[in-house]
C-alpha cells in the first residue's frame, strides 16, 4: 500500500524536484553503502589471497626478500601431496575434529534436552554453562597448561584422586598417547555450550501439539524421542556441527598454547604445521600452496555440507 | 501420569525435572571449576600456587597482581634494609622475597593495546556493517546473495593462511606491528559478522516506517538516520559486543603480526615468567583481569547469544 503511494508521489513530482526530495537515487545509495565493505574485503582478504596463489607457484622465502624468485609451476603442490608430514598433520586434524565434534554433539544435545525440561533455575544455570565459550581460547588454553601440570595441576590431582594413579604419572601434555586427548578435552570443555545453545533452540522450535498428538496416539517416550524430537532438531544439530567443524579444522590458538604441536608432532594439527612451515622454516611459497589447499578443502566441505543441510531443512 | 492432575499431557513430571536439574547443575559446576581456579590462583602466593595437594583454602595475597604489573630484581637483605621504608603495598610484598621493584611490566601497555585495537576495529566494523546491512536489506542489489556469501566466506579462511600474505603486505606498507594494521585486519574479519547479524536485525524493522518518513518529505538518507538507526540500536549494540569479544580474544593474527609496540594481551599473557619457570599467580592475575570484561558482556548478551554465534542463522 504505502509502497504504491510512495511511487505515485515520486512519479507525480517533476524529475529535478524528485531528485532533490530523494537525495541520491536508491541505486546510488545502495552502492555507496555497500562498496566500502566490499573494498575493504578486497584489500584485506582477496588481494592477499591472490598474492598467496601467486606465491604458491614460486620458491619465495619471506626471510630472504632479495633473492631471485623462481617459478616452480605446480611443484609445491606436488610436493605437499607427497609429503608424509602433511598427511600425518591431516590425520591429527581429522582425529581432533572427529572426536571434538562427536563429544560436543552428544554432551551438548543431552544438556539441551535436559535443560528443555525447564526445571527451576534453568535460565541461571544455562548462563553459567555458556561462560567458557565466550572466553579467549588462547588465554584459557594457556591456563589449562597449569591445570594439566603432572604434580601440581588440579586436573592431574583430580584424576589421581578418582583413579588412584600417582599424580606424577598423569602427564597429559608430555605423553604421546595422552596429548591428543588433552586438546580434545579442552576444546570439548570450551565449545560444548555452543552446541548446547543451538540444540536448545532446535528443541524449543518443536511445537507442543505434535507431542500432544503423539500422546493421544499412545506413542512411547522412546518412540517420541526418535521420531519427533531427534528428526525435528536435526537441522539445528547439523548447523552446530557445520560451524564447529569449520572452526576446529582451522584450530590454532588453543593448541598452539597448550602443546605447540608437541610432544614431537603428536598434536600438530594443520594450522600448526602451516605456522611452522611459514613462520619458522620460512618456506613461504610452499606454505602458501598448503594454505590454498586448506582453504579449498574448508570451502568445498562447507559447500557440500550446506547443501545437505538445506535438504534436511526442506523435509 | 494421570489425566486428572496434569494440565498438559506432555509436561515433564516433577521427578524427571529434578533429575534433569541435578545433572545440568552438576555439569555447570564442573565446567566452572577451571575458571574459579584461575580466580583463586590469582590470589595465591607463588609457593601456594604450586603446593601439593592443590590448596583450596589459603591465605589470600595480592602478590600475583603485584608481579603482573611490575618487574623486580633480586637484592641482598643488606641492600633492602638500607632502603627507606616500603612505600606501597606491593613494595612491601615484594621485599619479603628479597626483591625490589625495578619498574613497570609490559602488561599495562599490552592491555591498553588490546583496548585500542578492539574498540577501534569494532567501531569500524559496525559502521561499515550497518551501512552494508541496510543496503542489502532495503535495496535490490544485483547478485546480493553472491555478495553476501562472498562476505561470509572471507571468514572461513584459516587465520594462518590469511596471515602469510598479510605479513608480506604489511611489511611492504609499513603496517607490521602497528595498531592501525591490526585495526584494519580485525575490521575486515568482523565486518562479515556485522553485515550478517545487522541484516537480520534491520530486516525485522518494518519498511513502512521509512516510507512514511519519506512521504513526510525526508530523503532516504534522513529516513535511514531518523527512523531505522534508532530502532536498530539493540541490534547494533549486540553486534558491537560480538565484534568486541572477537577482537579482544583474537590470538593467531596478533601472535604472528605483532611483536612489540602493538602487541595485544593474548599473546603477551603466556609470556609472563618469574624466576624458575612460569609465574602462575601473575598469569592467573592477568587472565582474570583479561576475562572479567567478557564475563560482564556475556551476561548482558545472553538473550542475543544464539544469534551472534550462528551469524544470525538461528534467531529463536
Amino acid at each position: 500500500m504505502l509502497n504504491r503511494t510512495a511511487d505515485n508521489v515520486a512519479r507525480a513530482t517533476p524529475e529535478p524536484l524528485a531528485k532533490k526530495i530523494r537525495g541520491i537515487s536508491d541505486k546510488g545509495l545502495a552502492w555507496l553503502f555497500i562498496s566500502p565493505t566490499i573494498l575493504l574485503l578486497l584489500a584485506i582478504n582477496i588481494f592477499p589471497l591472490f598474492w598467496a596463489i601467486y606465491l604458491s607457484f614460486t620458491n619465495y622465502r619471506a626471510n630472504r626478500p632479495n633473492e631471485v624468485v623462481k617459478n616452480l609451476g605446480l611443484a609445491n603442490y606436488r610436493r605437499i601431496l607427497g609429503d608424509q608430514d602433511i598427511w600425518i598433520a591431516m590425520q591429527t586434524t581429522a582425529h581432533f575434529v572427529f572426536w571434538t565434534i562427536l563429544l560436543q554433539t552428544v554432551i551438548g544435545f543431552t544438556l539441551a534436552w535436559l535443560i528443555d525440561r525447564k526445571f527451576r533455575g534453568h535460565a541461571f544455570w544455562t548462563t553459567i554453562i555458556l561462560v567458557p565459550m565466550m572466553l579467549s581460547p588462547a588465554v584459557v588454553g594457556n591456563f589449562w597448561r597449569f591445570l594439566y601440570e603432572p604434580q601440581i595441576g588440579l586436573f592431574a590431582y583430580a584424576v589421581s584422586f578418582l583413579t588412584g594413579i600417582p599424580p606424577t604419572n598423569v602427564q597429559m601434555l608430555s605423553n604421546v598417547e595422552l596429548a591428543p586427548w588433552a586438546i580434545v578435552i579442552v576444546d570439548t570443555w570450551m565449545w560444548t555450550p555452543y552446541v548446547m545453545l543451538i540444540c536448545l533452540a532446535g528443541l524449543r522450535s518443536i511445537p507442543e501439539y505434535i507431542y500432544e498428538a503423539a500422546e493421544v496416539d499412545r506413542a512411547s517416550n522412546w518412540r517420541q524421542f526418535w521420531s519427533i524430537t531427534l528428526p525435528m532438531a536435526l537441522p539445528f544439530i547439523m548447523l552446530a556441527v557445520l560451524f564447529r567443524g569449520i572452526e576446529n579444522f582451522k584450530m590454532f590458538d588453543m593448541v598452539n598454547l597448550l602443546t605447540g604441536g608437541g610432544p614431537g608432532s603428536t598434536t600438530e594439527v594443520a594450522s600448526i604445521t602451516l605456522k611452522r612451515q611459514a613462520f619458522e622454516s620460512w618456506r613461504t611459497g610452499y606454505s602458501s600452496a598448503f594454505a590454498i589447499i586448506l582453504f579449498v578443502a574448508v570451502f568445498g566441505l562447507a559447500n557440500i555440507y550446506v547443501k545437505a543441510l538445506n535438504k534436511v531443512k526442506q523435509r | 501420569m494421570s489425566l486428572t492432575t496434569a494440565h498438559s499431557v506432555v509436561a515433564p513430571s516433577s521427578n524427571s525435572k529434578r533429575i534433569a536439574g541435578a545433572l545440568v547443575v552438576g555439569y555447570a559446576l564442573i565446567s566452572i571449576v577451571p575458571l574459579l581456579w584461575i580466580f583463586a590462583t590469582s590470589f595465591k602466593t607463588p609457593p601456594d600456587s604450586i603446593a601439593y595437594p592443590p590448596k583450596i583454602v589459603f591465605q589470600p595475597s595480592i602478590e600475583g597482581y603485584c608481579n603482573l604489573f611490575t618487574t623486580r630484581t633480586r637484592q641482598t637483605p643488606e641492600y633492602i634494609n638500607s632502603l627507606g621504608p616500603a612505600t606501597g603495598f606491593c613494595d612491601q610484598t615484594v621485599r619479603k622475597r628479597n626483591m625490589v621493584i625495578a619498574g613497570q611490566s609490559n602488561f599495562l601497555p599490552r592491555f591498553v593495546n588490546s583496548l585500542i585495537i578492539a574498540f577501534g576495529s569494532t567501531f569500524c566494523a559496525v559502521f561499515l556493517g550497518t551501512l552494508s546491512a541496510y543496503g542489502f536489506s532495503r535495496f535490490k542489489v544485483p547478485l546480493a546473495d553472491d555478495l553476501l556469501f562472498f562476505i561470509l566466506s572471507t571468514r572461513m579462511m584459516p587465520p594462518i593462511a590469511v596471515a602469510i600474505p598479510i605479513y608480506l603486505m604489511y611489511r611492504e606498507l609499513g603496517l607490521s606491528d602497528t595498531a592501525l594494521g591490526m585495526i584494519l585486519l580485525y575490521t575486515a574479519v568482523n565486518v562479515s559478522l556485522a553485515v550478517w547479524l545487522l541484516k537480520g536485525f534491520i530486516d525485522e524493522i518494518p519498511r513502512e516506517y521509512e516510507e512514511a518518513a519519506m512521504i513526510d518529505g525526508y530523503t532516504r538518507l534522513q529516513a535511514f538516520w531518523r527512523t531505522v538507526l534508532p530502532q536498530a540500536t539493540t541490534g547494533i549494540a549486540a553486534t558491537a559486543i560480538f565484534c568486541l569479544i572477537f577482537a579482544w580474544n583474537e590470538y593467531a593474527f596478533a601472535a604472528l603480526l605483532t611483536s612489540g609496540t602493538a602487541q595485544t594481551a593474548p599473546p603477551f599473557i603466556p609470556t609472563i615468567i618469574g624466576e624458575g619457570g612460569q609465574d602462575w599467580p601473575a598469569v592467573a592475575a592477568g587472565t582474570t583481569i583479561f576475562l572479567v570484561p567478557i564475563l560482564v558482556f556475556t551476561i548482558l548478551l545472553r538473550k542475543q547469544l544464539l544469534r551472534g554465534i550462528t551469524f544470525g542463522a538461528v534467531r529463536k
